[in-house]
């Protein structure tokens, strides 16, 4: 088996990515063009990617199921894009990017990583810029910043409460730039179902047509995949009703590792819950905690309207708790304090919600600047709960969001898998245990941009042009699989729904591996997981058929891929005995309720091996700190 | 803490695929006015997935408002009948009990229905892909900063450049026409100093393609701007028109 080699560059870590730039095999302009490259997924790690690839001279085929390239999910993303620039002469620099990374991740990222991704931080803004991404400026005709948690200087790049949705659009102009000259071949509504290795080296996918139900096959030389997180696993996350795993998890049951499952963040600005029908939850721009101030009564249960609670019966637990930081600790902090008050009682009306005030904000700068800055965030929250924010507080609470985890990649973000890459959320490597706002749109253009177009020459230079048949036998053998499947599902004809039953998982999730986690519950989890997914499998209904349009087709394929990855999750978060960003284990904590974290034991990363159902094999990956002293993260 | 259900006859468009015949088939629903319209769907659909019908196929995604796969034509308007929003966005309490809802899909010559209520729309990104776009590479552009733009141009391009593609556009436009769509991306570049370059070149290709896939011309009725979602102004339509005209004077590639 494959030894997990980061293949980390020696050198300062200023030089790192500089020297290995320098030392990494080339392919020749001429030479480019006899190569093939997948690209899954056009969110901003993929369509940057795709784009940054064919205007290199590969030949590029990039895979959406979506009907455009530009619904990916990366164009939800509201509040920013973090950059070193130091625009605003607030003592910002590279390397506090990449402190204030490696710390906000809790000590569990791999330091080189997150170092390269502060060095380009810069020129992601630049090449944003350059295409016309209509960035807020100020009256000097110069780019605007804000704050955002985590980080006491403001690198925040915004494009009003838009932001994902203008550097996407950014990124797919690059990519349709390329398919109008021919570059790069997109292919709509196609889902990845599978990956194909010849000879231990990634050779090709196996998708499912939309439109028609047809299995395709096509092969490359390289493949990339840039799809997004798994969020979705709690069936109510901040995620798109489309996001999926089974991308990664398909390629994770082929042989890549899938590292630190356990790693999710839950975000602390959402809208609470309405009932239950609800279809998934709506993400509040942390940015809002710039000027909101999160408060609760210091009452349980208190039944009073906000406007009747006095000032000194409030307790703005934020502030209190961490006044260095105040209202923007980092996500996993708030998240936790949030959960906290409300398991006292103390949330809004005794129920699982907290206030995010903005009184005081339009008391100091006027209704008109908190309406420019937030408008159509205050705007959103006013179509889906029917109040108005500018009169009466918002209503906030956590939810899932964002997963640090992923495929486990080196350096040069390839997996242990040869030829298979994996950008953006899909892989595990910068944000470590825990991801600062407004880092994950740098991450994936860093990626897409500024990362692969070198990796992936380095590794073509050593490949041979020859490009292997969709005829061959294991891409037959795989289309055979993922066909068997589809029939499979549809031949069960049960009692119950796919949403039905991926609602059930998504409680057992919550409940045991949401924002408290402790040995009891996770083990119970592993064992409902189990007993859900055999009810899955004999009493699921799946009406309609495979050889047209099946939107109930597509979501339960995606569920049983949730199933085994929900076990996986909880597996890791039972083997990690230690509390460590979104990692919370009851059992390890301060007096104070604080995470405590375990650096003796626990400072690697968590790759886990399939090796067959239900079972995995554990290889870690010691995480050394060279630079950044590890210290207990303290915000207060 | 759920507030008293809604109950509501819906009347929605059911077709196979796109060469069969569609027809409304009525539905009655109870739902939470708390619940969004696509969460009353989602609803529906457990229901009849549990008789072993086929669910309603309807698209949506971020069910933010923001990613534009959504779109349904409900009463008669495209996303519904409150302004500026999408579908997924529209909630239950704008109903009343007892009320008959008609549910269809966008409907346009070059948005061809491809089941139910999912129509395609590839037709937009063909034309986004004749010039839509800035034509630099990856890397080697100057500093973010070296390039200032003026606030109020920054701002007017961003009001453009917020359009969500959902195609409310053509469906809400006698002629189908795709101008308001076409027009916020030519004056989004338009605007700013990077698409200058390109600008004239870029607007008469985009418009060639739009005309080439069936979208029809702009009589200005200015319903399109009515149902946009996001507010996109018809005044980007004038621009547009502007530097067609203009392109017909400056550009080299003119084709009479």
């Amino acid at each position: 088996m494959a030894k997990l080699d980061s293949k980390v560059p020696e050198g300062n870590i200023a030089e790192k990515w500089t020297n290995h730039k320098f030392n990494m095999k080339l392919v020749n302009p001429a030479n480019k063009r006899k190569y093939d490259i997948i690209v899954v997924g056009t969110g901003l790690a993929g369509a940057s990617a795709a784009a940054s690839l064919g205007e290199l001279g590969y030949n590029v085929k990039a895979f959406t199921f979506h009907d455009s390239a530009r619904r990916a999910h990366s164009i939800s993303a509201q509040g920013g894009i973090n950059a070193s620039k130091n625009y605003q002469n607030d003592g910002d620099s590279t390397y506090r990017l990449f402190y204030d990374t490696v710390k906000g991740g809790d000590f569990r990222a791999r330091e080189a990583n997150v170092h390269r991704l502060a060095e380009v931080s810069g020129n992601i803004i630049d090449q944003c810029v350059a295409q016309g991404v209509p960035f807020a400026r100020d009256y000097g005709g110069l780019l605007d910043n804000r704050s955002f948690g985590g980080a006491q200087v403001s690198r925040t790049f915004y494009a009003r409460g838009q932001t994902g949705q203008q550097l996407l659009l950014g990124a797919v102009s690059a990519l349709n730039r390329q398919v109008d000259k021919g570059s790069v071949k997109l292919y709509l509504r196609r889902e990845m179902l599978d990956v194909v290795i010849i000879d231990g080296a990634a050779k090709g996918i196996v998708v499912r047509n939309l439109i028609t139900g047809e299995i395709e096959k096509y092969s490359a030389h390289a493949v990339v995949l840039a799809t997004g997180g798994y969020s979705n696993v709690f069936f109510l996350s901040t995620n798109a009703m489309n996001c999926n795993a089974t991308a990664i998890w398909r390629a994770h049951k082929r042989g890549a590792y899938f590292a630190n499952p356990c790693f999710t963040q839950i975000h602390p600005t959402c809208l609470p819950l309405h009932g239950e029908s609800q279809s998934k939850l709506t993400l509040m721009s942390e940015s809002l905690r710039n000027d909101g101030r999160v408060w609760v009564s210091k009452k349980k249960a208190d039944m009073r309207n906000p406007a009747d609670i006095p000032e000194d019966e409030r307790d703005y637990y934020l502030e209190r708790k961490y006044p260095s930081f105040g209202n923007l600790a980092p996500r996993d902090i708030s998240s936790r304090a949030a959960k906290e008050v409300c398991d006292e009682g103390r949330g809004v009306k005794g129920g699982d919600a907290v206030y995010l005030d903005f009184k005081d904000a339009i008391n100091r700068l006027g209704q008109k600047v908190i309406e420019e800055r937030y408008g159509n965030l205050f705007e959103i929250y006013e179509t889906i709960t029917g109040e108005n924010p500018y009169k009466s507080p918002m209503m906030i609470y956590p939810a899932p969001h964002y997963t640090m985890g992923g495929l486990w990649v080196d350096y040069n973000l390839m997996s242990n898998v040869p030829g298979l890459f994996v950008l953006g959320e899909a892989n595990f490597s910068d944000h470590g245990a825990n991801r600062l706002g407004a880092s994950a749109l740098m991450q994936g253009l860093a990626d897409g941009y500024f990362v692969i177009p070198y990796t992936m020459g380095n590794y073509l230079a050593g490949d041979k042009p020859t490009l292997v048949k969709t005829d061959h036998p294991e891409f037959e053998k795989v289309a055979k699989e993922v066909k068997d499947l589809t029939n499979k599902l549809l031949s069960i004809k049960g009692k119950r729904t796919v949403d039905d039953l991926h609602k059930q998982l998504g409680r057992i999730m919550w409940d045991n591996v949401g924002m408290g986690r402790n040995e009891a519950g996770l083990k119970k989890t592993i064992e409902q997981i189990r007993q859900v997914k055999e009810e899955f499998w004999k009493n699921v209904t799946i009406p309609g058929s495979g050889a047209d349009v099946n939107q109930t087709l597509e979501r339960a394929g995606r569920l049983v891929d949730y199933f085994e990855l929900g076990e996986l999750m909880a597996l890791d978060a039972l083997d990690r005995k230690e509390s460590c960003g979104g990692h919370f284990r009851e059992e390890y904590q301060f007096e104070d309720g604080e995470a405590k974290r375990d650096d003796e034991n626990y400072s690697y990363v968590a790759a886990w091996e399939f090796a067959g159902e239900n079972k995995w094999n554990l290889h870690k990956e010691e995480l050394k700190y060279e630079y950044v002293k590890q210290a207990i993260r303290s915000y207060k | 803490m759920e507030a008293k259900k809604l109950n509501l006859t819906l009347n929605i468009w059911r077709q196979k695929n796109s060469k069969s015949v569609g027809s409304f088939a009525e539905y009655k629903v109870q739902v939470s006015p708390d619940a969004s319209f696509l969460e009353m769907l989602d609803e529906l659909n457990n229901t009849l997935e549990l008789k072993g019908e086929e669910a309603v196929h309807f698209e949506s995604d971020c069910r933010e408002g923001i990613c534009g796969t959504c779109g349904l034509v409900i009463n008669g308007h495209a996303h519904g009948p409150l302004p500026k929003i999408a579908t997924c966005q529209l909630h239950m309490r704008n109903f009343k009990d007892g009320e008959t809802i008609w549910v269809e899909p966008f409907r346009a010559k070059a948005f061809p229905v491809i089941k139910d209520l999912m129509v395609d729309r590839s037709g937009f990104d063909k034309i986004l892909q004749a010039g839509g776009y800035v034509s630099i590479n990856t890397g080697g552009v100057p500093d973010g900063n070296a390039i200032p733009i003026k606030k109020e141009i920054s701002s007017l391009a961003m009001d453009a450049a917020a359009c969500i593609g959902c195609g409310a556009c053509v469906a809400s436009c006698k002629n189908a026409s795709a101008m308001l769509f076409v027009s916020a991306k030519v004056s989004q570049y338009a605007l700013l100093p990077q698409g200058q370059p390109e600008r004239y070149r870029r607007v008469e290709r985009m418009v060639k393609v739009m005309d080439d896939l069936g979208f029809g011309s702009c009589t200005n009725t200015y319903a399109c701007e009515a149902e946009c979602p996001k507010g996109i102004s018809v005044t980007n339509i004038a621009r547009m028109n502007r530097d067609f005209m203009m392109a017909k004077i400056k550009s080299k590639e003119v084709e009479v």
